[in-house]
């Protein structure tokens, strides 16, 4: 039986290997949403509680552009290893920074108010 | 479907078990993948301490009093471009065309250090306007992280310029192509990274 190598690595994209479309599409794409999140933060036409969202939204729009063109990952059968990388790196990062920022929030919170500490320490 | 299709696609009717170990080039690469995932979990740390600490600037500058959008724009464009080329280089690698991979990676070098030029810059000014790391925990947070990500940046210059040297030397034989492909990983890698600070950093400072 003929032996058949398995997977793919990352960053390789077998149907354009030598074609410098994906990068000139991701380039595009990026200018874009780089463009859209700058405008954003500075306009005053959205509402302006909105924007933190909508910065998140075209930052993530734009990580996804750099993953899919640039590093090309994709959920193709024979990337499934490169994915579910990408998924637990993922994953991680949620829970350390959204982790963080609800216990600190709480900690904050529950904390004696400084001016009656002192009366405390009194 | 042919083998020369099976080898292309890597889709194969042979189960999984039955087939051969993967081709040294897919094992570096998804190791590389693996590191780079673990570099980021690093930065998510720091993005975690810095989105904590924001606020503490303990009666100092704030983020919107210190920061140019303008500038901010442009190092960002440095970068995605310094990001592309450093892609045609790799492409210009894969067909063992050595003075496009020379011209692409020598413009990868040249956007690289205009980042990081222009990133010293705000830096000293912002030191020089009393603004430096020591002044509050906001400070603090901001210089790690932005830090971190320009040491990373001067890292990869270091080793693209390395990446030169050995092919200049060495030629296109597989162990270089394999570290060219791992420095695109990082350097890409580091472009992801770049839109989370410039996002939560600079235009979400409040």
């Amino acid at each position: 039986m003929q032996v058949q190598p398995e997977g793919q690595a990352p960053g390789v994209d077998p149907q354009e290997q030598h074609g410098a479309r994906s990068y000139l599409i991701g380039l595009g794409y990026a200018v874009a949403l780089t463009l859209a999140s700058f405008w954003a933060a500075t306009t005053s036409f959205v509402y302006a509680p909105a924007v933190p969202v909508l910065l998140a939204v075209l930052a993530i729009a734009q990580m996804g552009v750099h993953v899919a063109f640039f590093l090309h990952i994709s959920t193709a059968p024979d990337q499934t290893n490169n994915f579910l990388a990408l998924l637990f790196g993922v994953f991680v990062t949620a829970l350390v920074i959204f982790g963080s920022m609800i216990i600190m929030a709480n900690l904050n919170h529950m904390m004696v108010p400084m001016d009656q500490l002192m009366h405390m320490q009194r | 479907m042919s083998a020369a299709e099976q080898a292309l696609t890597g889709v194969s009717d042979i189960p999984l078990a039955l087939r051969g170990p993967a081709p040294v080039r897919v094992v570096a690469g998804f190791g590389f993948w693996l590191f780079l995932l673990s570099d980021i979990i690093i930065f998510a740390t720091l993005f975690a301490t810095y989105a904590v600490l924001s606020g503490a600037t303990a009666d100092g500058p704030s983020g919107v009093e210190l920061f140019d959008k303008r500038h901010v724009f442009l190092e960002t464009l440095c970068l995605l471009a310094s990001s592309v080329t450093c892609g045609f280089g790799l492409l210009a690698s894969y067909r063992a065309d050595a003075r496009a991979t020379y011209f692409w990676m020598a413009m990868t070098f040249l956007l690289g250090l205009c980042f990081l030029r222009m990133e010293g810059t705000e830096f000293a000014s912002m030191v020089a306007a009393g603004a430096g790391p020591s002044h509050s925990a906001f400070l603090s947070a901001f210089f790690t992280l932005v830090g971190t990500h320009g040491l990373h940046v001067s890292v990869g210059l270091i080793w693209l310029v390395i990446m030169l040297l050995q092919l200049a030397t060495l030629g296109f034989r597989p162990l270089i192509a394999r570290r060219f492909f791992c420095f695109a990983l990082f350097w890409h890698a580091l472009d992801i990274v770049w839109i989370g600070v410039f996002t939560i950093v600079y235009l979400g400072a409040k």
